[in-house]
Formats: structure tokens, C-alpha cells, sequence
């Protein structure tokens, strides 16, 4: 039977620790939405989201204080909006318009983001997918909850550079037409190499193609737990400690996302998909990567050492999370966004991170360049040369990887950017001032890499 | 069978565990188990109950639960035993 101890450790995770159920993300496939009449597909999407997530919340808050385990965020992640829209939206406006009807419904339903608004485009754009991409930064203005994010490579296909291009002007028109509200359109944005198609987590979840008609996904959190058991071990443990420390406690926090999740599906009668086991820092004092990484060893992160801290943190974290679920999916690593890490944000402030350290530590993580505040004067071709390194790294290394950074306008490097809430705030980063106009101009794609003599 | 852990944490004080088992018992929880320790004037109690007669529901013998122990000075906490299964055992 349980002991005292236990149930007091367990609550101590929660209440001093920040051990939360990050967000249960509900799935939904609106292929059988698409129609020839905008009208009508809008109102096939709206009814299906209705019909499959109107009890999500509730039931996500029933089991919050069930278990007595906060459950931060509830949302949904849809097919890819360019192939539901694909026969009937002719233009962008049209496409404007199923953006605005997921915005309706998830106000509707009440969950706090709706992902989906997708294209895959890793091999070449359809006619319906440059529409959607061309159409996000109306769509990021013209709406609250929904989130967007385009595939621009794979390692099985490798890079579309056509599609990367574009990228980096939408980023910047997206940037534009959000300027009142520093540019917030961007912090919905995503761009991916190797985007799965179950991750749970925003700005970039969709429902892939291959995925059930609906399915529960859960993301698990717990930085702050990780950290608070690395500062209890004793000075100088060495390595063998350290990593069964980190992997023993990614178990822990990864069962309570397991108990979280089929509890949720048998309540909803919905599948049980995924848990991604990924940590996911917040804005909190405490709930930090970075501090994890200075509670391995690092003055701060970004210090010499800090891409193989990660490293080891990420694949403990795995390893400890994946015997603790029986399905893992998702983006499953650490997360190092910047606005949304306290300890990541006193870095950069510290001088002590750059964006090249930060490409350096994607390599081993398990996202990418994520809620980096760049100058507003950023161009739009190094915006793509900033995407075409990130989906580099991933395509050669089979990884997944994305670009999240918001080009704020009418500010510069030194000032400070708030977003609010979980997306936090960010101190504004200077990027290389060199171009790369020649590259990201030649068009095209660049090849599948070789999947032999790795070195 | 529908087994809760109630927790009752804080400085020791005359009736803590009658105040608790009153309320339990006037809602219909059965309780199974009570482990309690005081260290250094701090009151930790573990009780495991049975709620499945229970007649309020469940988000409002939490609430109740709180309240008792609010006006005691003690944070209670009511949760559902499988978290602590799932987190602690294989």
C-alpha cells in the first residue's frame, strides 16, 4: 500500500514544484468537412469540432480535481487546413474565412489554442497549400486561438527551399500585420523539418493525415521537479547518479501524464494516442530547462558544455518516460524556447547565449529555434536562412526541428518584448548581419540526404 | 471499492482527527486506513477512505474537506488513490 512519504512527495511535485499535465490535446480529422462551398465546409468544421470537443474542458477539469493535478491548458489540433480546404477555397480570403470559423469554435468550445492551420510542404506546395501559407499572417491577425505551421522538409524528402523562402516573407508580413501587439501573430507560427503528426504541443500540433478519426494526446511537464532533484543530490555525484536521478524522476512525472491520458479517453470515448514526454518549461520562477542545465554544472546556460548537458537531459528524459507509457510520440525532448524560461531569458540578458549556441543545443533537443525575439528589421531572406539551417539540422540528423522567432517591429536589439501568459517575454536577440540572399534566391529543393556513411 | 487519499498537513491541534471524521462520517465515506506522525508540532496525517457511498459528490467533499480544515489552520487535500499508484509503484 501507499505510504506517507510518497503521497507527500507526490504533492510536494505539485504544489512547490510545478509538476503539471501540460495540455491534453484533442485530435480531430476533418477530412470528411471538405465540400466545394466555403460556406458549407466552414459549418461541417465548426459542427465536427462541436460535436467531438464540446465536454474536452470540462472533463479536463473534472480530472484536475480528481487527482489533484493541474491540467494547464486543453486544446485541439485538426487535419491540416490546406487539404480540407483544398476544393473549395479559391483564394486567400477563403481560407481566412475556415481560420475564423476554428477560432469561433474553439471560443466556442473553450479550449486556449486550436493547431492546425497546416500545410505539409515538404516536397512541393499544391496550389491550395501556397494559398494557405500566403493567407497565414491575415489569418494570425484576423484570429486569437488558432495556430499555424507549415513542414518545409524531411529527411526523406529534404528540403523545399521554394516553400522555405516564402516562409521567411510570411514571417515577416505576419510580423507586420500583428505589429500592435509586438508582433504576436509570429509566436503562433511554426515552421518544421520532421513535424509528427501526433505532437500535442502548440504552436506546432496538427492531426496528421495517418492519424484516427479523433484521439487523445497528452504533453507532460516537470522541469521544476527535475531540477529541485538535481540540487538535492550531494556536491560532485558523478554521472551514473546524475543520469539515474533524471531518468527515475522523468518516470514519475511521465505516469501521472499516462493516468492523466486514459482517464481522459475512457471520459471522452475518444483513443488514447500519445504522451509526449517532453519537458516544457513556463515563464515561472523554477520551472526552467536552463536551470536544470546550471543545476547539472553550468554557470549559465549557454557556458561551454551546455549543447552535451542537454543532450544528456533530453535522452534520460526519454528513457525514463518511454517504460512509463505505453505509447510516446509527439516531440518527446526538452524544450528551449527563451520567452517562455526564465532561466533562458537571465541567459541572454547574462550575454552568456547567443542564436548560434542556441542552433547548436537543437541539434540534441527536441524542437528547434523556438520564441526568439529578433530585431524587426530582420530581412526576410535571413529569416529563411535562419529556417533553411534549422530544417538542415533536422533533415540530416532525423530529427524533428522549427523556427519560432518573431522579428518584432519598431524594435531593436537590448529592448524587451512581452507577449503574456505562458509565452512570456523575451529580451530582443541580435542576428548575423550577413546576407544570404544568393542562396535562399536559387529555388528549388535541396535533395534527400544520403541515409549511409554517417559520419 | 473507490479509494481516496485524504491528507491532512499542519500544526497540531486538539481535534483534528474527529473534525475530519465527523465530516466523513456524516457524508457516508468509510475509512480504511489512517497513518498520522507529528514531527516538531507538525501534524501529517494519511487517511485511505472508501467513497463509494458517498453521498455528495465528489468536487464537493474536496471543497467540504478544505473547509474543515481551514477552520482549523490545516491544508487538507482529497485525492483519487490511482495518481499515487501510478507515480510510486510499477
Amino acid at each position: 500500500m501507499i505510504n506517507v512519504s510518497e503521497v507527500l512527495e507526490t504533492n510536494q511535485m505539485i504544489d512547490q514544484e510545478h509538476l503539471d499535465v501540460r495540455t491534453i490535446t484533442m485530435g480531430i480529422s476533418l477530412l470528411d468537412c471538405s465540400t466545394e462551398s466555403v460556406l458549407q465546409t466552414c459549418q461541417n468544421i465548426y459542427d465536427k469540432i462541436l460535436r467531438y470537443a464540446s465536454s474536452l474542458v470540462r472533463t479536463g477539469e473534472a480530472i484536475s480535481q480528481e487527482y489533484g493535478i493541474p491540467i494547464v491548458n486543453k486544446r485541439i489540433s485538426i487535419t491540416p487546413v490546406a487539404i480540407v480546404g483544398a476544393s473549395c477555397c479559391k483564394t486567400t480570403h477563403d481560407f481566412v474565412k475556415i481560420a475564423r470559423t476554428l477560432d469561433r469554435a474553439a471560443h466556442d468550445v473553450g479550449v486556449n489554442f486550436i493547431g492546425g492551420y497546416s500545410a505539409t510542404v515538404q516536397k512541393g506546395m499544391t496550389r491550395a497549400d501556397e494559398l494557405l501559407i500566403r493567407s497565414i499572417p491575415e489569418a494570425m491577425k484576423r484570429t486569437e486561438l488558432v495556430c499555424s505551421s507549415v513542414n518545409v522538409g524531411s529527411t526523406k524528402t529534404g528540403i523545399n527551399m521554394d516553400a522555405v523562402r516564402l516562409m521567411g516573407d510570411v514571417i515577416k508580413e505576419t510580423a507586420l500585420a500583428t505589429k500592435e501587439s509586438d508582433s504576436l501573430g509570429c509566436a503562433k507560427l511554426v515552421v518544421f523539418c520532421n513535424a509528427p503528426d501526433d505532437n500535442p504541443f502548440m504552436a506546432g500540433a496538427f492531426h496528421g493525415v495517418s492519424e484516427a478519426e479523433a484521439i487523445i494526446n497528452v504533453g507532460v511537464s516537470g522541469p521544476g521537479v527535475v531540477k529541485h532533484v538535481l540540487e538535492n543530490l550531494p556536491e560532485g555525484t558523478n554521472f551514473e547518479v546524475l543520469c539515474e536521478t533524471i531518468k527515475k524522476t522523468a518516470f514519475k512525472i511521465t505516469r501521472v501524464g499516462q493516468l492523466v491520458a486514459q482517464e481522459a479517453s475512457r471520459r471522452l470515448g475518444v483513443p488514447f494516442g500519445i504522451i509526449d514526454l517532453s519537458l516544457a518549461p513556463t515563464p515561472a520562477i523554477g520551472d526552467s530547462v536552463a536551470d536544470i542545465l546550471q543545476a547539472i554544472g553550468l554557470e549559465r546556460t549557454g557556458a561551454p558544455g551546455t549543447t552535451a548537458a542537454l543532450a544528456l537531459l533530453n535522452d534520460q528524459v526519454k528513457k525514463g518516460g518511454v517504460m512509463a507509457s505505453s505509447y510516446v510520440g509527439g516531440l518527446s525532448g526538452a524544450f528551449i524556447p527563451v520567452s517562455e524560461d526564465q532561466g533562458m531569458i537571465d541567459a541572454v540578458n547574462a550575454g552568456a547565449l547567443t542564436i548560434e549556441k542556441l542552433e547548436a543545443m537543437t541539434c540534441v533537443c527536441s524542437v528547434g529555434l523556438d520564441m526568439i525575439a529578433i530585431p524587426g528589421d530582420t530581412p526576410a531572406t535571413t529569416i529563411a536562412g535562419i529556417i533553411a539551417d534549422e530544417a538542415a539540422i533536422g533533415m540530416v540528423n532525423q530529427k524533428t526541428t522549427a523556427v519560432r522567432v518573431i522579428p518584432v517591429i519598431g524594435k531593436g536589439v537590448g529592448e524587451v518584448v512581452e507577449f503574456g501568459g505562458l509565452l512570456g517575454y523575451a529580451p530582443i536577440m541580435p542576428v548575423n548581419r550577413f546576407a544570404c540572399d544568393v542562396f535562399v534566391n536559387r529555388g528549388g529543393r535541396i535533395p534527400a540526404p544520403i541515409h549511409s556513411f554517417k559520419n | 471499492m473507490n479509494r481516496t487519499v485524504i491528507t491532512v498537513v499542519g500544526k497540531d491541534t486538539i481535534g483534528i482527527i474527529a473534525a475530519v471524521c465527523t465530516y466523513l462520517a456524516e457524508n457516508n465515506v468509510n475509512i480504511l486506513d489512517i497513518t498520522q506522525t507529528t514531527l516538531r508540532d507538525y501534524f501529517t496525517m494519511m487517511m485511505i477512505v472508501d467513497i463509494n457511498n458517498c453521498n455528495v459528490p465528489f468536487s464537493e467533499l474536496r471543497d467540504g474537506l478544505a473547509a474543515v480544515g481551514q477552520s482549523k489552520g490545516l491544508e487538507i487535500k482529497c485525492q483519487k488513490e490511482e495518481i499515487f499508484n501510478q507515480m510510486h509503484r510499477i
